[in-house]
């Protein structure tokens, strides 16, 4: 008997992800003890795992690991998408513990669905072949279509799950097929392999295809235009909570995986690819700003907003360089804390009057948060700090982040999409703005938004508040990680 | 280049009839079968959602087999290690069914 040789596991390069991997096979055990009527036990084991992570990706910085035949990389870039990732995962798990018992869903696969879907996007972030890369995407996806219908009752919530699903599967048949001839043209799917045979041959007909097929299945996961139709249906009948990680962590895995493909694996393309990215960039922005003008429902008018977001995060990666880059990184990492704020207030205002849908959503039109400025100011404080983070005014992280990026535009010579940009943001304040006038401006009509009271959605609240507010006071620490997380891409 | 004569071929192909040929629907024409019988029901027929979830089940305790065959017939080869890593699996779904009989995954009704 010949043994086969076996690659060396390199645990240490997997070493958060397996932290969560095994939080959340703990987490459906417990589930199966007493006491089985409350689930709040459960997300608290959930969020100790999260917090293990994230205190290994903080333990970890400054370290490169490879392992599994340069599959896997753990280096800086990786740890500061875990740590952007396990905040997003921990506010999620945070909103969801009294909005789910509220809605009467509580499940504890709900918070291993979380948890396996914030490996998926880890393991997205520490990519360095495409194979893992399809890997992580399938494994977030997967947790995330069945999170969208969460609420089985709902008609809505079984309508998201089944379209993200539907259009999922055809954007990762997309993706694999596009790796499929990027194998066929550069003989190997890992990302340093691929650009040596880049190199050699830039504008082999195999390979473009191949770039081309990658970029449709990378843009619907960041749900850039004209890959976005998914989005407002999704994130409208998709619990908030799912919602708000849908938004933050997968949009941030997505990007991270898109990055680092596109800045290692295809620099010798990039000419080509910014280019193709400029349009994608300019269409997300105006798209989206320019549809949530029309919305009325909170959900869609934030999946419209996240759209164009997107689009400013493309403007980054057009201008590229250091600078483009680790801009993106900042502008995730506060988009992170924004929209986990936004949606986190959405999950703690409730519907009144009217029938009550035991299982329905909360407040989400945006007439219902008429005069919430006198029923609840705290709520109505910190939704208009979000807002206005996600607007781009100074004191907020939203300012720095777009200042960021859009100044790293100008330096790379790209003045007109920045100014596409710059025109983008004004138009944005309009919809965001006419939230805040709905709070402190209106009189209440008919059905008003009331507050859930919820320690662990106000914990995550003030997280929120607290990350937008200092990374929008004090950015340069961040800054600064954030070009140290992209020097190893950039060699 | 033999991309683009495959691509223009189908394309005729789809496209050449779509404008050309005449289209009239009658109600015989829209049904599945225009073999003279209305049909009563839809062709794959209904079954309870519950055999899905028992199918899954099935086919997960069926996998085992795959595992267990091989390591029954190098039982010898294998010794106290191949043993315990069987005991290791088998303690790992063992589990599995815990959970599945805890959640109500077996219950008919």
């Amino acid at each position: 008997m010949t043994p086969i040789p076996a690659p060396p596991i390199a645990w240490n390069a997997l070493l958060p992800i397996l932290v969560l991997a095994g939080t959340a096979m703990l987490v459906l055990l417990a589930d199966l003890l007493p006491p089985r009527e409350s689930k709040q036990h459960l997300g608290a084991l959930a969020l100790a795992g999260i917090i293990a992570a994230l205190v290994i990706a903080l333990v970890r910085w400054g370290t490169d690991v490879c392992g599994f035949r340069d599959m896997v990389r753990l280096d800086g870039y990786a740890l500061f998408f875990d740590i952007v990732i396990a905040y997003a995962a921990a506010l999620v798990v945070l909103l969801s513990m009294d909005y789910l018992r509220r809605r009467g869903a509580e499940s504890g696969e709900y918070y291993a669905l979380v948890l396996f879907a914030a490996c998926g996007m880890m393991l997205l972030a520490s990519a360095g072949d495409l194979i893992i890369v399809f890997l992580g995407i399938e494994l977030m996806s997967l947790s995330l279509y069945v999170l969208a219908g969460l609420f089985k009752s709902r008609r809505q919530s079984s309508e998201a799950s089944m379209k993200y699903f539907l259009l999922g599967v055809f954007a990762s048949a997309f993706l694999l097929y596009g790796i499929a001839l990027l194998f066929g043209a550069a003989g190997s799917t890992n990302f340093e392999r691929v650009a040596a045979a880049a190199a050699r041959n830039p504008h082999d007909t195999l390979l473009l295809i191949g770039v081309a097929l990658l970029l449709v299945g990378f843009g619907f996961k960041i749900s850039s235009v004209p890959f976005h139709m998914w989005a407002p249906d999704v994130y409208e009948g998709a619990p908030t909570s799912v919602t708000a990680l849908i938004a933050t962590g997968s949009k941030a895995a997505a990007f991270a995986a898109l990055i680092r493909f596109l800045t290692t694996a295809l620099r010798p393309l990039q000419p080509d690819w910014t280019a193709l990215l400029w349009i994608l960039a300019a269409l997300s922005m105006t798209v989206g700003n320019v549809v949530a003008i029309a919305q009325t429902n909170l959900k869609r008018m934030l999946a419209y907003s996240s759209i164009a977001h997107v689009g400013y995060m493309l403007v980054g990666l057009v201008a590229g360089g250091p600078q483009g880059t680790s801009a993106i990184l900042f502008y995730l990492f506060a988009y992170v804390f924004t929209t986990a704020g936004t949606f986190g207030v959405l999950t703690l205002c409730e519907r009144t009057g009217g029938t009550p849908e035991p299982d329905g959503d909360g407040a989400v039109d945006v007439r219902e948060y008429a005069g919430l400025g006198r029923r609840s100011p705290a709520l109505a404080f910190a939704l208009t700090f979000f807002l206005l983070s996600l607007v781009g005014i100074p004191p907020l992280a939203g300012f720095f982040g777009k200042f960021y990026l859009f100044g790293a535009a100008v330096r790379a010579g790209y003045v007109w999409l920045a100014v596409i940009a710059v025109l983008n943001s004004a138009v944005a304040a309009y919809y965001y703005l006419r939230v805040v006038v709905y709070m402190y401006m209106r009189e209440p009509e008919g059905a008003a938004a009331t507050l859930a009271p919820s320690f662990a959605g106000g914990l995550a609240l003030a997280i929120a508040f607290i990350g937008i507010v200092l990374l929008g006071v004090m950015p340069a620490p961040f800054v600064e990680l954030a070009q140290v997380a992209v020097a190893p891409l950039l060699r | 280049m033999s991309f683009l004569f495959a691509g223009v071929v189908a394309a005729a192909l789809l496209g050449i009839p779509h404008l050309l040929a005449p289209r009239r629907l009658t109600p015989v024409k829209m049904e599945p079968f225009e073999c003279g019988k209305d049909p009563i029901e839809i062709a794959e027929g209904r079954f309870p959602m519950k055999f899905s979830t028992v199918g899954i089940l099935f086919i997960l305790f069926d996998i085992e087999m795959i595992f267990i065959w091989p390591w029954a017939v190098m039982y010898l080869q294998l010794g106290w290690f191949g043993f315990l890593e069987m005991l290791v699996f088998l303690a790992v779904l063992m589990l599995g069914f815990l959970y599945i009989v805890r959640k109500g995954g077996l219950e008919w009704e």
